[in-house]
């Protein structure tokens, strides 16, 4: 299956998907232009990635900075990994955020709410 | 400015100017099309300003949501506006003042007058909501709602909200009798 890396810029994260090496990874900050054109490739790679997940999917989300309308489809990825968690599949998100950044963690705990996978949230210093 | 009297009083307002926008701690002072270049030059000059003065992370984080979902606001809605006014059409006026105990972000753009009621009812909406109703409002917008044509999600002033814990201060002033001047105010504690 197809790898994507996307570099981060100012205002676009940094994205790895790749099956092979067992890497998935959304970091940096998110505030693109346009949301939707951004992301489609991603819930696109998802919706591949779920007709035959990896025996283990760890989705790793290290985000400093992301806007509204980026929130929006944080969610639906998530949604994307809660369908393959439901169809019985080994599913973990690690929710990754700076230990000052109260509201980091609490936009993990509210993601943690809304979708039914097992979330790790996990604090880093610096 | 053909003379030299036109030049002197043009460089007088200038000064007036100046003076005017130090004495109301304004920082940053923009007008004219609000653009994604433009919402990315006015976070990263704010970003490192803030640093310069050693300002805290949170409050660095609270003014970065805050002037993001602003000027985002404008820039998408700004062409809602259908009147063809050269002076108000898809432009908007954008502020940042510091003081010493506040920042605030403002912003002011035109909209047509059927779109005040339905601003309005927003905005005292999402004043009278708690902590909680808020968060729970903000998971229901983003579960329910769709993202606009524009890329919208109808969620900024709930998180402009939130993020600073204070009410959304706005004012219409009329322009014509179809279209008014929509203002908007945020303020940022700098202790909090």
């Amino acid at each position: 299956m197809e790898t994507i890396k996307i570099q981060g810029t100012e205002d676009t994260p940094k994205v790895t998907l790749d099956k092979e090496k067992e890497l998935l990874e959304i970091s940096g900050r998110s505030l693109p232009e346009d949301v939707a054109s951004f992301y489609d490739p991603i819930l696109n790679w998802l919706d591949e990635y779920a007709e035959s997940p990896n025996a283990k999917t760890i989705f790793n989300f290290k985000l400093v900075y992301f806007n509204t309308a980026s929130s929006k489809l944080l969610l639906d990825i998530l949604m994307k990994l809660e369908e393959i968690h439901e169809a019985g599949n080994d599913v973990t998100i690690r929710w990754h955020y700076p230990e000052d950044d109260e509201d980091m963690e609490e936009a993990g705990e509210e993601y943690a709410d809304i979708v039914d996978v097992p979330f790790e949230q996990v604090p880093y210093s610096g | 400015m053909d003379n030299k009297k036109d030049v002197k009083g043009f460089l007088e307002f200038v000064y007036e100017f100046y003076k005017s926008m130090k004495a109301h701690e304004i920082t940053l002072v923009y007008e004219g099309e609000i653009t994604h270049q433009i919402t990315k030059a006015f976070t990263s000059l704010t970003e490192s300003n803030m640093a310069k003065d050693d300002e805290s992370g949170s409050v660095q984080r609270k003014v970065f949501h805050v002037m993001v979902e602003c000027l985002q606001n404008i820039s998408k809605h700004a062409d809602d506006f259908t009147s063809n006014d050269y002076l108000f059409s898809g432009r908007g006026i954008f502020l940042v003042s510091k003081g010493d105990n506040e920042y605030s972000v403002t912003t002011g753009n035109a909209v047509d007058n059927d779109r005040i009621e339905e601003l309005t009812s927003m905005l005292e909406s999402i004043n009278r909501m708690n902590k909680d109703e808020l968060k729970d409002l903000y998971k229901k917008q983003m579960k329910e709602g769709r993202l606009s044509d524009k890329g919208g999600a109808g969620l900024g002033f709930i998180d402009i909200k939130r993020k600073t814990g204070r009410d959304l201060e706005y004012h219409f002033l009329p322009i014509s009798d179809d279209t008014s001047f929509f203002l908007l105010t945020s303020t940022i504690g700098r202790d909090e």
